[in-house]
């Protein structure tokens, strides 16, 4: 007898609708919340640094004040959502470059003492030196507490995030520069600005250039970036980003109202660009056809 | 005392054609593993009323009503013409040869056994949930009562005493069969070719390729329909795979900031 290949009457590409993948355990305002504090907090530390070495005195301190303020609060908020956050120095009995998750706690531990250092120095006026070195050192560190989050969560089988992996971590830099120069546009006089302005503008350009290109990359993977909830705060995060961005480039020296506005309105749309991507990987985890579509055109191009 | 262990790679292979759907591998699972009870009542799936696999589900039997004939048995049923078939399979996790799990966790609680099995320690899993998305099956979840992370083990304390896994023990047809995985693979050839001798020509096997995206699993299956309307992914691929590209970016990213940031003061006022 020959063998007869089966039709399926009824195209079912999914089982009864029910996600392939888990989507993440993670609570959105602990872990979308550290991925906006801790880009802030990083990008803080380089903005002072410069600003400690090209004597800016008032950006330098309130900068390395912030940088301490968010990565205390990320600590905080990354042990509060773990399942046993009495355990959370179990993330300390090994180093695996595999896991993002643990290269980032690595480096955090390395950078929180560092920032804290820096700022405590500044503030108390003790050991300037130590604190400048200390400066510096957290601003190296810093460049990776900004970055390694977008490794964190396209190391995982989340399609938007996983696909997103080589633009999301050009986005997640541009979004540090946006926050941390944001707050330096609303603590810093005047005098002091000019550094804070100029790191708006690029930072919302790199922003705003990787989320393009990922959009454009990713196909059909792309959608959860553009409808429901995510598609609506990524909307409002790109008007926040380039209103804050065109704001302070043309405002921003000028008048000190105006570059207070401009921002708060990088710093928001800083937080919106995390919130949205957040749930925009939930979405595309949610939906089987995510995982299933990209897979089978996967296997239909080997053939 | 049983046989010594073995320190050969141990598996499963789940024939779905001779699943009868009757669950004793979720019970039988339930009961050896002390896993809570969580019915979630008829889904309104068929006879599916465990939803799928998670932290109190290591096991779960798929159920998907069809119209079509299975090779060249009639159904003996005439409601809309005739034709109807009743796919089950008995789901698990797949003990991949590249985990992603296991290269996500950040502990070292998640580690691979001597019979190249992987499991969870709970006794130093920390919950940070992050073996949850990199699963590429979504076979990981949080116990949210409890806060850990659990999944399949293999049934790794019955292996060390020489005795198989609790639901293919309590499996009345051996649809799971456990066993060396490359007696297993060959005992899978076979069967894929005996049924399409017998004109099921939609018998495949699932995962037991070593080429494929996770390098093949240690538990692989017979389907008797594409991997999707199981709900398994039809093309897995261990994320860390591009782990290393997204590395890349990230130094290259992280960078670019400080560069970036270096160009801001430069040249300024003073």
């Amino acid at each position: 007898m020959s063998p007869r290949r089966t039709e399926r009457p009824v195209a079912a590409d999914d089982y009864y609708g029910r996600p392939i993948i888990k989507p993440p355990v993670w609570e959105e305002r602990e872990i979308a919340g550290y991925l906006f504090l801790g880009g802030l907090a990083g990008a803080s530390s380089i903005l002072a640094a410069g600003a400690d070495l090209r004597g800016r005195p008032a950006l330098a301190r309130r900068s390395r004040v912030m940088a301490t303020g968010a990565v205390g609060l990320s600590l905080a908020a990354l042990i509060k959502d773990l399942g046993r956050p009495a355990r959370f120095l179990n993330m300390l009995r090994v180093f695996k470059p595999t896991s993002p998750m643990s290269v980032g706690v690595w480096i955090l531990v390395g950078y929180a003492p560092l920032a804290a250092g820096a700022a405590a120095s500044d503030v108390l006026g003790q050991r300037p030196r130590l604190g400048r070195v200390a400066g510096l050192g957290g601003a190296a560190l810093g460049s990776g507490v900004a970055t390694y989050t977008a490794a964190l969560i396209a190391n995982t089988a989340v399609p938007v995030w996983h696909e997103g992996r080589r633009e999301l971590p050009w986005l997640f830099a541009g979004s540090a520069a946006g926050a941390a120069a944001g707050w330096g546009l609303v603590v810093a006089p005047r005098a002091e600005n000019e550094p804070a302005v100029r790191m708006a503008v690029l930072g919302a350009l790199a922003e705003l250039g990787a989320e393009r290109l990922m959009e454009r990359r990713l196909g059909m993977i792309a959608e959860p970036l553009h409808e429901g909830t995510a598609g609506r705060r990524l909307r409002i995060a790109k008007a926040l980003t380039a209103a804050g961005a065109l704001g302070a480039g043309l405002l921003g020296r000028r008048s000190r109202p105006a570059a207070i506005a401009s921002g708060a309105a990088l710093l928001a749309g800083s937080a919106f660009t995390r919130f949205g991507l957040f749930e925009a990987g939930m979405a595309s985890a949610r939906d089987p056809k995510y995982t299933v579509e990209p897979q089978r055109r996967r296997l239909a191009a080997r053939g | 005392m049983a046989e010594p262990a073995t320190t050969q790679r141990m598996g499963f292979f789940t024939d779905t054609s001779i699943c009868i759907g009757c669950k004793a591998c979720e019970v039988a699972c339930k009961e050896w593993n002390e896993v809570p009870d969580d019915l979630v009542g008829w889904a309104g799936r068929s006879h599916d009323n465990s939803e799928g696999l998670g932290a109190n589900r290591w096991r779960h039997v798929a159920f998907i009503e069809q119209r079509a004939p299975l090779g060249d048995q009639r159904a003996n049923f005439q409601r809309d013409g005739g034709d109807f078939r009743w796919l089950m399979e008995s789901d698990v996790c797949k003990h991949c040869t590249h985990a992603a799990c296991l290269d996500a966790c950040p502990t070292g609680a998640i580690f691979r056994t001597e019979f190249d099995t992987v499991v969870v320690q709970a006794d130093i899993c920390n919950g940070c949930g992050y073996c949850v998305p990199a699963c590429p099956y979504g076979v990981l979840d949080k116990r949210e009562e409890d806060g850990r992370i659990f999944k399949c083990t293999l049934c790794y304390d019955r292996l060390g005493e020489g005795e198989e896994p609790a639901c293919a023990k309590a499996c009345p047809t051996d649809s799971i069969q456990f066993g060396e995985l490359e007696e297993l693979r060959e005992r899978a050839g076979d069967r894929v070719q005996e049924l399409h001798e017998r004109g099921v020509a939609d018998a495949r096997l699932y995962g037991e390729d070593p080429d494929d995206g996770v390098g093949g699993a240690g538990a692989f299956f017979l389907l008797l329909d594409d991997p999707e309307v199981y709900g398994l992914p039809p093309d897995p691929v261990v994320t860390t795979r591009d782990l290393p590209e997204t590395w890349k970016h990230v130094g290259l990213a992280a960078g670019a900031l400080l560069a970036g940031a270096a160009a801001c003061f430069a040249r300024s006022g003073r």
